[in-house]
């Protein structure tokens, strides 16, 4: 069964169709990219598939449960975790803070035991702050560990966002734009970021406008227009495809 | 309709008009950066308090009036430039604990350079009341309304029809952009204090015939500005003007028909119960966070 | 690093220790002691404020609302109803944490100063009704408080007071470093840096929001209670506006997202009008004048820029 599906998706804001009547299904462990020229409204249905819009109409599956309407830490409880397009770093925090910030679905205390500072808690921090630091490693960001998150150079801070998603071990993790502004070299990284999640079996879900790498790095891909679908296949297919073409590639031209 | 309820109605609508003054003077700092200047209730005070010093002093009551707002604007720039500006890269909150220390320091020098005692001002044509439709208004309420109004077209025409009002929007709708095409946010928020001492002083002179004026009384009146100015949508100054003839009018209504005691409670009630179902005021921009 | 942070607080708790204990050598007369209790009374209800302020990133302007509600509660009960005052005192604590709860819910899905004038309207609410309803309260003169009694025996005297509210300022402190330290600490803090990002890191915000609004009101009404029956009487003052303004400015003064912090703001925001008390008619302007000269030059509270220029000493 697929891990996330959506029916008749349809989100306005005063008017504007951001996301109208939109189906679709991503499949486990695959890497699933969604691409449409500005506006779109490929954030916007990431907004919706994590809770943080709520629909006009349709609904949204995670496996056999049903999402729709709920606030978005029930998204994340489910098992969805996400970067965003503009950084949302916990810029109060260092790194480490960060990551560990993440892990916070499965360090579940009580006030109590919070407050009187109950010696398990001692160990699970200490448990916490490794797999955090693992986390930084495997992001190449372990020299930050420490540092204030607000000192850190833009291209750190998007791959801090992405382990401190991971810390959260989610089932399905949505990249939004994640070498926007990045070099590429960087990009080239990221790239390698994402075949790695996927062999460890987490399926990764990428909106980009960077045609090389999606179409590089994707099983399937979704193109979206004015709210619409417009395509969906695997890279090839939808790179051939005359409407796709029409409306976002242009020319035959390879993106570099 | 009753004369009873024109008679409310005229008052709330004078308080309104009054807290529309205060809540815009909140509202134009606010928008040029981001701090609520919990000194904006002394403005109105040091308004009225100057008139009567200088009316002491011999002055006839424009000049008066004029030499007292002159003097808030001034203090308002000090404020600005003293203090605000000092304190340039510090947070919001920052910011605003020092204006509220800024209020205690000018509630301290009012009770030194003045007195605790409350003064009034005579009325600009007079106390004989107006009888209207069965109701009674005070000259001076129609001094307040109709300055009110004068100065209202007066902001709406700076605003959206000189340049020096348009930076100023400008600058609260994005002040690195503002900066890029070269408008000095400093020299914006200096005038937006400027322009709040003056509007405060105004309120203040306007109002002290009717309710008398002394040392104390920014506190309560920057209040209700405040809450004016939310209820309306903070930063929005169509908002700010809804606010307070919305707060004035309530608590008008709610002193009349329910208990004068209890005015206020109905005032902050309704408040709370907008705020709760407009988050962003009634005028407010519900700024969608763009993530 | 996590070790430094131990040291930190370790230090810091320590040093709140002796000083709670070297400090009556200094206290030589009953108005000190007086002046010591109220700080302590104060630092409590800034620790949770802090908590609320600093690390969640939320405000009120209305806590003292809280703190008067604590201290009528346990005034009403003892004075018109008969309980025996150490009934009284954790049943109004309870009812305000359970105004809190009811009344926080709606009020904290608001941000910034939508939610300041929310919090400073419930404020005035609290106030008004208190003023109003004399025949309980007592109206704008307020009421007395009978004293606490333990079976049957009084609980008097500044030394006694001193060191229970010694006592529970530790425990507080104690128990907001652990909870700052913790993964709700965590929570609370990302909260703060962002909420929607929180959120997709499975923080329900607004159960954790309301979560430390509850406590933090909870604390406001323990300290308003104790020093009700303290100080022998209560007025409604105490709940009103200036006095949130009051806490706030103690809170920020101190340092935000520091315990510590919210303790020493307490400590300097209440001994220095009794400083300035010698200055009569200049107090207020030498105590705005002070306010907004700290302010300016130390824009992240005492602590935090003391704590600064610590690290860059111990660096060099």
């Amino acid at each position: 069964m697929s891990l996330l599906r959506a029916e008749g998706l349809s989100k306005e804001f005063g008017g504007v169709h951001a996301v109208q009547a939109l189906e679709f299904a991503i499949e486990p462990g695959a890497v699933f990219s969604i691409i449409g020229p500005n506006g779109a409204g490929k954030t916007t249905l990431l907004n919706l598939i994590t809770g943080i819009y709520r629909p006009n109409a349709g609904r949204i599956w995670l496996e056999e449960r049903e999402l729709t309407g709920h606030a978005p830490h029930r998204f994340a409880a489910a098992g969805i975790g996400r970067t965003f397009q503009n950084l949302q770093i916990f810029f109060n925090m260092s790194a480490l803070e960060n990551v560990m910030a993440g892990r916070y679905l499965h360090e579940r205390c009580s006030l109590a035991a919070a407050m009187l500072r109950l010696p398990s808690l001692a160990r699970a921090e200490r448990a916490c702050r490794e797999e955090a630091l693992e986390l930084l490693e495997l992001v190449g960001l372990e020299r930050f560990a420490d540092d204030g998150s607000d000192g850190m150079p833009y291209g750190a801070l998007k791959r801090l966002e992405i382990a401190r998603a991971l810390a959260a071990r989610p089932r399905l993790l949505l990249l939004d734009e994640p070498a926007a502004g990045l070099n590429p070299t960087e990009t080239q990284e990221i790239n390698r970021l994402i075949r790695q999640l996927a062999a460890r079996g987490v399926t990764v879900v990428l909106v980009e406008h960077n045609m090389s790498l999606v179409m590089g790095v994707s099983d399937r891909v979704l193109v979206l227009d004015y709210g619409r679908k417009l395509a969906e296949g695997d890279a090839e297919s939808v790179r051939r495809d005359p409407r796709v073409i029409e409306a976002y590639l242009g020319a035959e031209v390879h993106d570099a | 309709m009753s004369a009873q309820l024109l008679q409310f109605l005229f008052a709330g609508l004078t308080a309104g008009a009054i807290y529309a003054l205060v809540a815009l003077g909140f509202s134009i700092i606010y928008n040029a950066s981001q701090v609520i200047n919990f000194a904006q209730g002394e403005f109105v005070m040091i308004g009225g308090m100057a008139t009567v010093s200088f009316l002491h002093l011999g002055m006839p009551l424009p000049l008066a009036a004029l030499a007292a707002v002159a003097a808030t604007t001034l203090v308002a720039l000090a404020l600005d430039k003293l203090a605000v500006e000092r304190a340039r890269g510090a947070s919001v909150v920052t910011l605003i604990i020092i204006t509220i220390g800024a209020s205690i320091l000018l509630r301290g020098l009012a009770s030194l350079v003045w007195d605790k005692n409350i003064h009034a001002l005579p009325a600009f044509t007079g106390d004989k009341p107006i009888a209207l439709g069965g109701a009674t208004l005070l000259p001076q309420s129609l001094w307040v309304l109709g300055v009110s109004l004068a100065i209202l077209a007066a902001l709406w025409w700076f605003f959206n029809r000189t340049l020096h009002g348009k930076a100023m929007l400008a600058t609260a709708h994005n002040p690195l952009a503002a900066r890029l095409v070269g408008i000095s946010v400093r020299r914006v928020l200096l005038v937006s204090f400027g322009l709040s001492g003056a509007l405060g002083a105004l309120a203040g002179i306007l109002v002290a015939p009717i309710t008398f004026t002394a040392w104390d009384i920014g506190v309560m009146l920057g209040l209700k500005g405040f809450a004016a100015a939310i209820l309306g949508g903070l930063g929005s100054g169509p908002g700010a003007v809804l606010g307070g003839l919305v707060l004035g009018l309530v608590e008008a209504l709610a002193a009349g028909y329910v208990s004068s005691a209890y005015k206020d409670v109905f005032a902050f009630l309704i408040i709370l119960a907008v705020l709760v179902l407009m988050p962003g005021g009634l005028l407010g921009r519900r700024a969608a966070e763009r993530v | 690093m996590l070790a430094r942070l131990g040291a930190a607080r370790t230090g810091g708790l320590v040093a709140l220790a002796l000083a709670l204990a070297l400090l009556p050598l200094v206290l030589v007369n009953r108005y000190l002691y007086d002046v010591a209790i109220l700080v302590g009374l104060n630092a409590i209800v800034c620790v949770g404020l802090n908590l609320l302020i600093g690390y969640a990133g939320q405000i009120s302007l209305g806590h003292a609302g809280f703190f008067a509600l604590g201290g009528y509660g346990s005034a009403i009960l003892a004075v018109r109803y008969g309980w025996p005052t150490l009934a009284a005192l954790p049943v109004s604590v309870c009812g305000v944490t359970l105004l809190a709860f009811l009344v926080g819910r709606p009020i904290l899905r608001l941000k910034g100063h939508y939610l300041a004038m929310a919090t400073l309207g419930l404020g005035v609410i609290i106030t008004v009704v208190l003023t109003t309803e004399d025949r309980f309260t007592g109206g704008p003169d307020g009421m007395s408080v009978p004293p606490l009694a333990l079976l049957g025996r009084a609980l008097g005297g500044e030394r006694a007071w001193y060191w229970l509210v010694g006592a529970l300022l530790i425990a507080c402190v104690w128990l907001a470093l652990n909870l700052v330290e913790s993964p709700r600490g965590r929570a609370l803090r990302a909260l703060h840096g962002s909420e929607v990002a929180a959120e997709m890191i499975g923080i329900d915000s607004a159960r954790h929001k309301l979560a430390v609004f509850v406590l933090s009101a909870g604390l406001a009404a323990a300290a308003g209670a104790l020093t009700a029956h303290y100080s022998g009487f209560i007025t409604p003052s105490q709940g009103g506006f200036l006095r949130s303004i009051e806490l706030v400015t103690m809170v920020v003064f101190g340092g935000m997202a520091s315990i510590f912090g919210a303790v020493v703001g307490a400590a300097v925001l209440t001994t220095l009008p009794q400083l300035l008390t010698t200055l009569k008619d200049y107090e207020m302007v030498v105590f705005g004048a002070v306010m907004m000269f700290t302010m300016i030059f130390m824009p992240r509270g005492i602590v935090p820029t003391v704590a600064a220029l610590f690290k860059r000493r111990t660096r060099q």
